[in-house]
């Protein structure tokens, strides 16, 4: 990972997030907070206070007011403060992207096909449909389609990863992003994108975008949060006639001042959350960054910690990518040897690794040399997601490998019959959990190829993980039931899907959405391309076609597939920071009382200083006390904020035990040593 | 607490809870429109009503219009009360040609039953006719409270149903909670009433002459009512001497029965329950009080049902249960200790086989502490509002209770439905809050909470602090507020704030230290109980509406669970951290000061 991953307080950060501190309070940018604007407005109202009270006649001591209005700035600082860091860090990340998008000059083709003259113009004048030319050493100008040639491809820009992928024509390796290049050989690429719209561009736009866009979550806690600002808003102004009444029953003391109202106020009112909401949304955008997933809104990453289900494609995800031919099986009549000959054959063009393994065993066994299909002059036929079978024709025969379904209807219709053994043969591979392929010449069967899913070491870990964090694992396969059952059940999935067409993983979807679950997909090839536009959460492979990238709501650079986890442990991470935040800020309101209610009225009513049981040094001392613990709070919490809380994958009614005992208790206790340590302090130094 | 009052409040709580399950069903068949007995028998009456009204029972409404239609119900509801108490001297039923009442009283008066508060700032048996109390006043008692009733059902229905627009028909509700619930209980009631010594006559009122005379002061009044007040602000007395004594008649018992279930509250007399004719023994005592969470209790048994997991409703139950129970033992302890300064001036306050001991100030001989205490704590638990006991001299903290509990929002039991579509509004804000703690969008009981539903929450739960707040600033600023202050000092200030309290959150009890029959309190006092009633119903319907909107989600092991003991505490935190909070610093000013003062001899 290429991405520079910066220590919170890094000075490179810090020095200019202070700076950004102070510019932010800019009051069009105060403005957008509601629950920090009101404590702008009463750190300018104390401002006006201490100035009126300079000259002796304010309403208190102008020592007093002066640090109340202090530290009230200081409470807004730390909050810009806090969401200054937050957003140079994605702006680090953005500033790396934006490296990548340098000019470039693209050969646009007169006609789309190799070998056609060529025009150079600006790469950002291209627009979508255009043709292009890249050969070795050039920077792709644009995100496309690969419709002709191969090449090998740095993506190192945009991944991190230096060592560079192929991309070629057809299939699922087609698509190709801007801003890396070609290191060898020449592709014809088709634009698929307008100036603006690329992937680059929505990347940086993303990143940079994080503060502006608020997730729906975030809009539903600040309605709340500004509904209790607006509560404590009429509990601080009704005080004043309160106390005014008080005075004039009890004939004693004076009316509590401005300044204490106006510090009461902003104790109350949420300002730890209020303070380091935006900063944990920045984070949680740049902590995706950092895992390498690039999401298209913050609504997606939020949406994952809600996932219920978890599809996955068996292939490259549960089991390694490649399955490996293990042993012939040959039917009834038929000599290994021959089953090894055709299925060579047959296996011949098959460039897929499974078609590999197949040659490799047939030589390992039985020496059968690798044939050059052309020169043997035969007609190599394509595997198809409709047929479900590839093979060869060559001299009059007609050599196939496939699924039994597809063979035996194959044979079927040619007129043979599909022998018994050989189906039991095809149960017992199934049930071993390897796949088995059948081999057939026209109306002949000639046996069983055995090929054997490698699962991943520490899958089952990580599915049990899910199972914790209260997710269904769903493996999706083309594989028939019996292999799927075998290795769903050695891989530890809670379902799975076999067989699976294009139209059975969005059935499957539908069936999962109509139940009131979230699902969460992964894909990379075409075929996901619906299933992934219908999942909720949709992972596309960095490494997978254009198709799925525009029909997934993130694509993980990685092309990691098990990456899903982390996803839907960062955006649980970013919700539970919020609520956990919030739930300090609340509980905190209790000491602050605790403080600040008997400092206002004892003069009033001197038993009320009953109720002072944090044995504070004098009124003012505790009123600036729960002022200053109010301020430097944010500045704890920020680490929390970027960071995240950490997520345990637990049951429900036990992350929410944990998390109540520590951010509520916790929330209670915390302020009460906090101020009362800091009203130490301060009468130790002789400052009240 | 004395033994005695521990045996009360056990025998209070396994009675109750026994009949909140039958109850219960009784109340969630009758609002599905089973079949059951009672609709069948009732079956053709019913029809006869939607025909008369032209109420097509089958065409449901969104919540827009199941508030507009709920809103102009209580509308003409206030004009009705308005007009028959303003016409009274003119209309039968009035033996004691009582006047027309004032335009502001009246006015206050409406809105008051309507609004299911029942403030009374005026004396039942001195003001109102027979007539106005039984076509106005008790009609309203059944029609607020069958209100409140429909709207936690619209609400409750918003949970149990998916992608739908519709919460209900508001005229079918209203016309079958009063008909199959409110009217048969109350009509058993009052007859058990009837036979336990409780009048129910039209006759004129009677003149005894009284064996002793009985002398006694009473606050001076100016000519606009107010009390008239010494230098030091203390109220003015005269002495009176008498042994005349008018005993007040009427139709009572079918007004009681109605006045608790339908925690209304609003008493025939002016002292209410703690009148021998409404409340004469010790047993219509514990039903009265058995009467009053009946139905607040059963709902809870009803949401469960409706939603299809019964243990969601005693979830709710439980939350109630454990902050009733606790502020009843707190109240009674705080009763039962007394005066400090009784004490030592020398006076017996301890509890012996001839006295109940502890602060007997302004209670009954025949209830004691005990069952004063309970009936104060279960009254302003619910938002009845009915007293046998003065709550204005009760010691400080045990006076506080009732104003801490009106203050939570009425939703300790509170209300017909009023306290469970409060408590609900509640468990929202706390799965919200919860839910993120959890890492995923918050859900309750198959339902996203997303910003609309957080946005009328936040509404309902802001309405009453602010019209309790801001009132009471209005009142201690303003000469008019001040002028109904009967003490001095910090417990003058409880008396404004118990006011409010009391009209904001609907209850209708009165700390009784105040002279609210001003036009000030009865007009300030109409606007809070008003918005507190339907500032709060609108957006609970717009949630019900919201709801019953959305996709069921299904439970996974990822759910928060909202039947466990982890929820009940969750929601008693959210209820005091959230209901509590706006009120500390009032509380503190009002009767926690006073409670300090008490005890350091001042």
């Amino acid at each position: 990972m290429s991405h520079p991953t910066l220590s919170m307080f890094d000075p490179a950060l810090a020095k200019p997030a202070v700076v950004d501190a102070f510019k932010k309070l800019d009051p069009r940018i105060q403005w957008r907070n509601p629950v920090m604007s009101v404590v702008y407005i009463g750190s300018i109202l104390t401002t006006v206070l201490w100035v009126q009270a300079l000259d002796g006649h304010g309403e208190a001591p102008a020592g007093f007011i002066l640090a109340v209005a202090l530290w009230l700035w200081f409470t807004v600082l730390f909050a810009n403060f806090a969401e200054a860091l937050a957003e140079g860090r994605s702006k680090a990340q953005a500033a790396s992207l934006r490296g990548a998008k340098k000019i470039v000059v693209a050969k646009k083709l007169w006609e789309p096909r190799y070998g056609s003259p060529v025009d150079l113009i600006a790469g950002s004048e291209l627009r979508r449909g255009d043709v292009v030319l890249i050969e070795a050493g050039d920077m792709i100008p644009a995100d496309g389609e690969v419709i002709e040639g191969v090449a090998s491809v740095n993506e190192s820009a945009i991944t991190g990863e230096s060592a560079p992928v192929i991309r070629e024509s057809g299939g699922d390796f087609s698509a190709v992003t801007g801003g890396t290049s070609v290191l060898s050989d020449w592709i014809v690429v088709r634009v698929t994108v307008n100036p603006g719209e690329a992937f680059l561009d929505r990347m940086i736009a993303m990143v940079e975008g994080a503060k502006r866009q608020k997730t729906p979550n975030e809009i539903a806690l600040t309605i709340l949060l500004v509904a209790l600002t607006i509560i404590f808003l009429v509990v601080t102004v009704t005080l004043l006639p309160f106390s005014l009444f008080s005075v004039e029953a009890a004939k004693a003391g004076s009316p509590v001042s401005i300044t204490v109202l106006i510090a009461l106020l902003v104790c109350l009112i949420p300002t730890t959350i209020a303070g380091l909401l935006s900063a944990i949304g920045v984070a949680g955008m740049s902590r995706m960054m950092q895992a390498n997933v690039i999401a298209t809104s913050g609504r997606a990453v939020e949406a994952a910690g809600d996932v219920d289900v978890l599809l996955l494609d068996k292939t490259g995800t549960i089991t390694l990518g490649n399955r490996q031919a293990f042993a012939f099986l040959p039917a009834p009549g038929i000599l290994e040897v021959e089953l090894a000959d055709a299925a060579q054959l047959a296996s011949l063009a098959d460039e897929t690794p499974e078609g590999r393994s197949v040659v490799i065993l047939a030589k390992q066994r039985f020496n059968l040399r690798e044939r050059d299909i052309h020169a043997l002059g035969a007609t190599f036929i394509h595997f198809s997601a409709q047929t479900r079978m590839s093979g060869v024709n060559l001299d009059g025969r007609q050599i196939r490998k496939g699924s039994a379904e597809a063979i035996r209807q194959l044979v079927e219709a040619a007129g043979g019959h599909f022998p018994e053994p050989v189906a039991r043969a095809v149960d017992d591979v199934a049930r071993r959990g390897s796949t088995p392929l059948v081999v057939a010449d026209s109306a002949k069967v000639f046996g069983v190829i055995e090929l054997k899913d490698i699962v991943k070491g520490g899958i089952k870990e990580r599915f049990a993980e899910l199972r914790r964090m209260g997710i269904k694992t769903v493996m999706i396969t083309g594989d028939n039931r019996l292999t799927a059952a075998a290795i769903a059940a050695e891989a530890g999935v809670d379902d799975f899907l076999a067989e699976a067409t294009p139209e059975a993983k969005l059935a499957l979807i539908r069936q999962h959405q109509a139940e009131g679950r979230l699902v969460a997909m992964t894909g990379d090839g075409t075929n996901d391309a619906p299933a992934l536009a219908q999942a909720d959460v949709a992972v596309a492979m960095n490494t997978g076609t254009q198709a799925a990238k525009e029909a997934g709501n993130m694509v993980d650079l990685d092309s990691n597939p098990t990456k899903l986890i982390e996803i839907v442990e960062t955006g649980k991470q970013m919700l539970m920071t919020r609520g956990a935040l919030t739930t300090f800020s609340m509980a905190n309101d209790i000491a602050k009382y605790a403080a600040i209610i008997p400092a206002a009225f004892v003069t009033t009513y001197p038993q009320l200083n009953a109720l002072n049981v944090m044995r504070l040094t004098s009124p003012e001392s505790a009123i600036i006390s729960a002022v200053i613990f109010n301020a430097i709070i944010i500045v704890f919490l920020i680490p929390l904020a970027l960071r995240g809380i950490k997520y345990q994958p637990l049951g429900a009614a036990a992350l929410l035990r944990k998390n109540l005992l520590i951010y509520g208790l916790g929330g209670i206790i915390t302020p009460f040593i906090g101020i009362k340590a800091i009203d130490l302090m301060l009468s130790t130094l002789g400052l009240v | 607490m004395t033994p005695h009052a521990w045996l009360l409040l056990g025998i209070y709580l396994l009675v109750l809870l026994a009949l909140v399950k039958p109850l219960g069903i009784y109340i969630a068949e009758v609002m599905a429109g089973r079949p059951i007995l009672a609709l069948r028998l009732g079956g053709p009456i019913e029809s006869a009503i939607y025909r008369l009204c032209g109420v097509r029972k089958d065409e449901e409404m969104g919540w827009l219009h199941y508030a507009l239609a709920l809103l102009l119900f209580n509308g003409l509801g206030v004009l009705a009360v308005y007009a028959l108490q303003r016409f009274q001297l003119w209309l039968p039923l009035n033996p004691q040609q009582f006047a027309n009442v004032s335009p502001d009283s009246a006015f206050n008066t409406a809105i008051s039953f309507v609004t299911n508060t029942n403030w009374q700032g005026y004396a039942g048996e001195s003001t109102m006719s027979y007539l106005t109390q039984m076509l106005t006043l008790a009609v309203q008692n059944f029609l607020s409270g069958a209100t409140g009733i429909v709207v936690v059902i619209a609400l409750i229905r918003g949970f149990a149903r998916h992608t739908v627009k519709s919460i209900g028909n508001a005229w079918v509700d209203l016309t079958r909670i009063t008909f199959y619930v409110l009217l048969p209980l109350s009509l058993l009631f009052a007859v058990f009433l009837v036979s336990q010594g409780v009048i129910q006559n039209f006759s004129a009122y009677q003149n005894m002459t009284t064996i002793d005379i009985t002398a006694y002061e009473t606050p001076k009044l100016d000519a606009a009512g107010q009390a008239i007040k010494d230098a030091e602000g203390n109220a003015v007395t005269e002495p009176v001497a008498i042994q005349t004594q008018t005993l007040a008649m009427g139709p009572v018992a079918s007004q009681e029965a109605i006045k608790m279930f339908g925690t209304n509250g609003g008493g025939f007399f002016n002292a209410n329950s703690a009148h021998p004719f409404e409340n004469p023994l010790p047993l219509t005592n514990f039903f009265q009080m058995l009467s009053i969470f009946i139905i607040p209790g059963a709902l809870c048994y009803t949401f469960g049902r409706m939603v299809g997991d019964t243990r969601q409703g005693w979830a709710v139950l439980a939350a109630m249960t454990i902050l009733f129970v606790v502020m009843a033992v707190a109240t009674i302890t705080f009763e039962q200790q007394g005066n400090p300064l009784f004490a030592a001036a020398g006076v017996d306050q301890t509890v012996s086989a001839t006295q109940a001991g502890g602060n007997m100030e302004g209670k009954e001989a025949r209830f004691g502490i005990a069952d004063s205490g309970l009936f104060a704590t279960i009254t302003t638990a619910a938002s009845c509002g009915a007293v046998i006991a003065m709550h204005d001299s009760f010691t400080p903290l045990g006076g506080m209770i009732p104003l801490v509990l009106m203050q939570l929002g009425e939703v300790v039991f509170g209300g017909v439905g009023s306290g469970l579509y409060g408590m609900l509004v509640f468990a929202i804000m706390a799965v919200f809050i919860a839910g993120l703690m959890i890492g995923r969008t918050p859900e309750y009981l198959g339902k996203k909470i997303e910003s609309f539903e957080m946005k009328m929450v936040s509404i309902a739960i802001l309405v009453t602090p602010l019209l309790v707040l801001a009132g009471t600033a209005i009142a201690v600023m303003s000469a008019d507020g001040r002028a109904g202050i009967l003490n001095p000092g910090s417990h003058g200030f409880s008396e404004i704030l118990y006011a409010f309290s009391s009209a904001g959150n609907n209850n209708g009890s009165a700390f009784a230290g105040l002279s609210a029959n001003t036009p000030f309190y009865n007009v300030m006092l109409a606007i809070a109980m008003w918005f507190g009633r339907f500032g709060v119903i609108v957006p609970v319907l717009a949630i019900a509406g919201s709801l019953a909107a959305k996709k069921r989600i299904a439970v996974t092991v990822g759910t928060m669970p909202t039947h466990g003991p982890l929820f009940i505490s969750l929601l008693i935190g959210t209820v005091l951290l959230v209901g509590l909070l706006n009120y500390v610093p009032a509380l503190a000013l009002g009767p926690v000061v006073e409670h300090f003062m008490l005890w350091t001899g001042h």
